[in-house]
């Protein structure tokens, strides 16, 4: 075969896919422009951040911050559990009306799915503020913020596992002339319950993570000691609740990945 | 008196089947099915299909099919892949709605039949699936005594820890029959394929339904597996002298089991006759 067969056989790309490739490199521009992008910036920050890393460290290890900031953690998790548990119990009737083909018509689903992308829109910090107006300052703030963005992930994502599960068990039970309702209990949610738990415990690593930020508004957990940390310039115990989210967070990303191997994994 | 007569000539429907070895479409729907000499009166039909047409879209599946089985019979539903077995007998159960004609399930007709009704009418009938079609993460027990929820809705029939004595033992019995009691207990995604099909069939029998309907239920296991299953299947069948509709691409299980073959092929009911008075040669044809 000579090489003019071969190169015969090479499709060049079209005019039109070059300026795709254009387009798409004068919107990357075009965003960093709008976020403010500044490579002299980039030059001078690192000795700032070099600053602030001498003024911080060593972190605050005096026992009574320790203790005070150790409460405050707890009641992170506190917040994070609890919202995230109210959130995924939530989710399960929520999704049963968003899931297409289930138990409720295609008007109600549309409904539905409109509402719970409308909850995902919100950020949760705009949660926790709507909800420290609602029924004031405190942990119960964060908490629902936590729960409703917790609906809003889960409540979606449950109704897609429940969509793409295998149609014939329900098939199969919905020919014994059993119910919708009885079909999507006994056939469906088992199905698609491995997704659910993967899901739900991703919910759980996120409301950990959103909890830990919540105070910055006054809805409770260690936030608040941060915003008061950088405040007051008290770098050193801002930095203790830094490492202290830290060590949590990726504390709990590997008893989720383990609980989820676990649980998961030896039930498929 | 006139029940015991109609259900001792069900239980004999070899000999019915033998005298209803006419193509199909000769026998008016309306009127009463000969049975040699003796008319078998409508109420011994538990399955008819008049008419029947199916349509995906702009795609014709079948179209006219008709047909009735008498209380008892035995019926293998055949043809080449895609000519629409497993639709026809989705239409038959009222899973799908037929495009065109009418099927009368014991005695009522389902395109007239509200949700309820066609509840309790598919309670009436059994499913085996080619794929067995368990809930693979829940016990083989709680599996069969979902086969009960068409009779008895509700939660405590969700999961076999909440059902009620009678369910479990029923379901327990029906285990028995198909020689698996000992594996209630065992996760349904743990078992073989032949395994899966028995506790399928335990499931379609449990609410001992009057029709029996399987969609291949042997395509997804080896022969001698496959050949196990269909001895049990027709069987418990035999034993409960149901109606049985099955589709199989295994023609000497169709010959062998099905006291009348039914063919389709090129969207139409092509054949209609006894097994009795086919051999493999003629089924091989509509596969052809």
């Amino acid at each position: 075969m000579t090489n003019s067969t071969i190169l015969l056989r090479y499709e060049r790309p079209s005019a039109l896919s070059f300026i795709g490739y254009a387009l798409g490199l004068a919107l990357i521009a075009w965003c960093l422009a709008g976020a403010g992008f500044s490579v002299e910036k980039m030059v001078t920050a690192p000795p700032r951040f070099a600053d602030f890393l001498d003024r911080a460290f060593p972190p605050n290890m005096d026992p009574k911050t320790l203790n005070r900031l150790g409460w405050k953690m707890i009641e992170t998790l506190q917040i994070a559990v609890a919202g995230a548990v109210i959130g995924v119990i939530l989710s399960i009737p929520v999704a049963l009306l968003a899931a297409r083909g289930l138990i409720a018509g295609v008007w109600v689903n549309q409904i539905v799915r409109n509402i719970l992308s409308f909850i995902r829109a919100v950020p949760d910090i705009a949660w926790a503020l709507v909800f420290v107006v609602a029924v004031g300052l405190g942990p119960f703030a964060g908490m629902l913020a936590i729960a409703i963005d917790t609906v809003g992930f889960c409540g979606r994502f449950f109704a897609d596992d429940m969509e793409g599960t295998d149609k014939g068990p329900a098939e199969s039970l919905t020919a014994t002339g059993a119910r919708k309702l009885d079909v999507v209990a006994c056939a469906t949610i088992p199905a698609a319950m491995p997704a659910f738990i993967s899901t739900g415990l991703f919910a759980l690593e996120k409301a950990v993570r959103s909890s830990t930020i919540l105070g910055l508004v006054g809805a409770g957990g260690i936030g608040i000691e941060l915003k008061v940390g950088f405040d007051l310039f008290d770098y050193p115990t801002a930095m203790t609740v830094i490492l202290m989210i830290a060590v949590v967070v990726v504390a709990l990303e590997q008893l989720s990945g383990w609980a989820r191997n676990k649980i998961i994994g030896e039930q498929r | 008196m006139y029940a015991l007569c109609t259900r001792t000539l069900a239980t004999h429907s070899s000999t019915v089947s033998s005298v209803t070895n006419v193509i199909e479409k000769e026998v008016a729907p309306a009127r009463p099915l000969q049975t040699g000499g003796v008319f078998l009166p409508v109420s011994s039909v538990d399955l008819e299909a008049r008419n029947v047409g199916k349509v995906f879209g702009e795609n014709p599946i079948f179209s006219d099919v008709s047909f009735r089985l008498a209380r008892g019979e035995a019926v293998a539903l055949v043809g080449a892949n895609g000519t629409g077995k497993s639709t026809l007998l989705r239409c038959l159960m009222g899973l799908i709605p037929a495009s065109d004609g009418q099927v009368i399930l014991l005695g009522e007709d389902t395109s007239n039949a509200r949700d309820k009704a066609m509840r309790a009418l598919r309670a009436r009938v059994g499913l085996v699936s080619q794929k067995h079609n368990l809930v693979p993460r829940l016990s083989v027990l709680s599996n069969v005594i979902h086969g009960l929820l068409g009779r008895k809705p509700g939660i405590r029939h969700w999961c076999h820890t909440f059902a009620p004595a009678a369910s479990r033992e029923a379901a327990m019995q029906a285990l028995e029959k198909v020689g698996l009691a000992d594996f209630a207990s065992r996760r349904a995604d743990r078992l073989s394929g032949g395994q899966s099909q028995r506790v399928a069939i335990a499931r379609a029998i449990v609410g001992n339904p009057e029709i029996l309907i399987a969609d291949e239920p042997c395509a997804s296991l080896d022969p001698s597996a496959g050949d196990d299953v269909m001895e049990l299947f027709f069987r418990l069948a035999r034993e409960q002298g149901v109606t049985v509709v099955f589709t199989s691409h295994n023609v000497e299980h169709a010959l062998r089991y099905g006291d009348r073959v039914l063919g389709l092929a090129d969207g139409a009911l092509k054949l209609d006759a006894t097994a009795a008075s086919l051999n493999a040669q003629h089924l091989r044809g509509l596969y052809d």
